[in-house]
């Protein structure tokens, strides 16, 4: 149809400010849809920072608690639990699997993790993924340390190299165990969780730098040598934390109860999954932010739109009047302008759509080597389509004020040609 | 020669294809301005001079002569329809369907193709355009009606309006203003953006497609000189009465 050609025909004759208000567009499609990729991609992360554990037990206190210092490695347990207690739940039927942990010393501002081979084997993070061992082994020796990624890129260290565990928690803690030194049996790849962040050791060796300790610092006169300690029977008397496995799901809630009302000591059971979401609603605040962000930064292209159609009408003023004067209607010199709007809307849209999967494809494997954060490439899903399509919708309506005004224009000017 | 002679006699019996009278109008927007049309004819066939300069209500007048804007009183009938009396769209369509109308210049849409320019009325009158393709396809006939106003066959398809020249623009306009054979011919000083000889020529071009089409035309020119060429000169301020303190464009 020859009015739609010219219509057509006049947007390209405009052909750079209307790629430039079409590519405005896009890139703000592409960040209101990337945001919402990253939001999601970034939750799932969180959820999927520890997998495949059905139980946290610690000492009693809140569930929130438990699981920041057992996981996150963010505060410190309000108490531990006796050894002899971890022993009694681990002979629980329904376990199938369990693993002590023990914190509270420090290296270089990371945390000194205690706890057994068991833990390589045992903790999973994004649903399947085991802890992979970028080079090394888990340790063997008694003063052996198996390093996350962040800590072994931060500090520069390989295997073989010799560190120094500080006690407490300061980055530089001069209570160091400089007498027993370790050394660095394994690196483990990046997760992308906060073991990149943790020092493994195993449980004796946090028991073999205190064995000459009594209440946080050494105990005068009483050095006793790494090669003595060697010889000495370590077994821990106390433990921070335990990952349990069950064999069963169905168990889980009657073992919790069960810890939570364990006699002989105070403790909690928490269920990771149901905490992490807990703790996503407090610092998923932050996304709220970032999607108000980028819904101004559309609002902003659309403007953009608006602006680039308004001073386009004086000079169009001609072009009304001749369609008129050939018997166009107002009603169809309004449909043509927001037809104009709504193209450019569409075409901005599509190429924002593009734009994204193709950040997505490009950058997807570099964002989750670098920063830890999997985002998933998936179709759009029903609520990204709403956004799009309420996106569209406004840029519509937005596009009926300059429509409305032409349509004014058109009615004063009459078939008058004014320059 | 003065302007209020009439230069030719019409035949009797030709029927008045426009009749406006008492007709009172004033621009909603526009305070002062006036215009009063107490009787006002124009005959099939006729070719009507109208003088007037700016401000003399010449936009005014054509605008209630093809319905863009309707009087406060009055009558105008068109081809017998009295046009006050439609709806703003009925209008617009009786407009396409029955007028073509050239402007003082700028007459193409610059970006369009001349075939298309000359095309456009056909998209807003099924009339026209099942006139115009009577004899073949549309395309068929815009050709025609522009070789039979001299535009070279290579500009018909090919380029775009904003690279012909003013006169050749305005003999395309003219095209359009034909096609599909409208009853009535709107010019609104369509010769004074061209130079003398110039002028001269398109003016022979379109009386000749003018006569071919059977048309009726009104023209309006501050040119007294053109007089000659049409049956009719009259002065518009014969015609419409305007008061107004301000300036009318």
């Amino acid at each position: 149809m020859i009015i739609l050609r010219l219509a057509r025909q006049s947007l390209a004759n405009r052909w750079l400010t209307a790629t430039l208000t079409i590519l405005a567009i896009a890139v703000s499609v592409m960040l209101l849809l990337g945001v919402e990729k990253v939001r999601t991609g970034a939750r799932q992360s969180f959820a999927d920072t520890i997998s495949g554990t059905d139980l946290i037990v610690g000492a009693r206190s809140g569930a929130l608690n438990l699981l920041l210092y057992s996981v996150f490695r963010i505060g410190n347990a309000t108490n531990n639990i006796t050894w002899k207690t971890y022993q009694e739940i681990s002979k629980a039927p329904d376990i199938d699997w369990i693993v002590p942990i023990s914190l509270g010393d420090s290296h270089h501002g990371f945390r000194v993790m205690g706890t057994t081979t068991d833990y390589f084997k045992r903790y999973h993070y994004r649903r399947t993924h085991a802890l992979e061992f970028a080079e090394g082994a888990p340790f063997s020796d008694l003063f052996d340390a198996v390093i996350g990624a962040d800590v072994a890129a931060q500090l520069g260290y390989k295997i073989g190299d010799k560190i120094i565990v500080a006690h407490g928690l300061g980055s530089t803690g001069f209570l160091e165990h400089d007498d027993k030194p370790f050394r660095v049996s394994g690196i483990l790849a990046k997760t992308g969780t906060p073991v990149d962040r943790t020092v493994h050791v195993s449980l004796e060796a946090i028991e073999a730098f205190h064995v000459d300790w009594q209440s946080g610092a050494r105990i005068p006169g009483q050095t006793v040598s790494a090669d003595e300690v060697r010889k000495m029977k370590l077994e821990p008397t106390a433990i921070t934390a335990a990952l349990i496995g069950l064999k069963s799901k169905l168990a889980i809630f009657g073992l919790q109860r069960a810890i939570n009302e364990y006699r002989a000591e105070p403790l909690s059971a928490i269920l990771p999954g149901a905490t992490l979401q807990e703790l996503w609603g407090l610092v998923g605040t932050a996304e709220t932010a970032l999607a108000a962000v980028s819904a101004m930064v559309v609002v902003t292209a659309l403007l953009g739109m608006v602006t680039m159609i308004l001073t386009t009408l004086n000079e169009r003023r001609r072009e009304m009047a001749i369609l008129r004067s050939v018997g166009a209607r107002p009603a169809t010199i309004l449909g043509l302008l927001v037809a104009e709007a709504a193209l450019l809307i569409v075409l901005g849209a599509l190429s924002g759509i593009t734009l994204l999967y193709g950040a997505l494809f490009a950058l997807q494997p570099y964002i989750d080597r670098v920063y830890g954060l999997f985002i998933a490439i998936e179709p759009l899903k029903s609520s990204e389509l709403i956004s799009l399509g309420g996106v569209v919708l406004a840029g519509i309506l937005a596009g009926l004020l300059p429509a409305l005004r032409a349509y004014r224009l058109s009615l004063a000017d009459g078939m008058t040609v004014r320059t | 020669m003065t302007v209020h002679q009439v230069k030719a006699v019409m035949p009797v019996a030709a029927p008045d294809i426009v009749s406006m009278s008492g007709v009172r109008f004033a621009w909603p927007s526009r305070d002062s301005f006036r215009l009063a049309i107490d009787d006002f004819t124009l005959q099939e066939g006729e070719r009507l001079l109208l003088i007037g300069s700016s401000g003399s209500g010449k936009s005014t007048f054509l605008s209630l002569l093809t319905g863009i804007v309707t009087p406060q009183a009055g009558s105008i009938t068109i081809l017998g329809t009295g046009i006050a009396g439609l709806s703003g769209s009925a209008r617009d369509r009786f407009r396409g369907e029955h007028f073509g109308i050239i402007f003082q210049m700028f007459n193409l849409l610059p970006y369009g193709s001349v075939i298309d320019n000359v095309l456009l009325p056909l998209s807003f009158s099924a009339e026209r355009r099942k006139r115009a393709t009577a004899r073949g396809n549309a395309g068929a006939e815009a050709e025609r009606l522009l070789t039979s106003l001299g535009i070279e066959a290579s500009l018909v398809r090919g380029a775009s309006a904003a690279s012909l020249s003013v006169g050749q623009q305005q003999r395309v306009a003219a095209a359009r203003a034909l096609i599909g054979a409208p009853q009535i011919i709107i010019a609104d000083e369509p010769t004074s953006s061209l130079d003398r000889n110039r002028q001269q020529a398109f003016l022979d071009l379109l009386f000749t497609v003018v006569a071919e089409a059977g048309a009726t035309l009104v023209m309006v020119s501050h040119d007294e000189s053109l007089g000659h060429r049409f049956s009719r000169v009259a002065p518009l301020s014969s015609i419409a009465r305007t008061e107004h303190g301000g300036g009318q464009p």
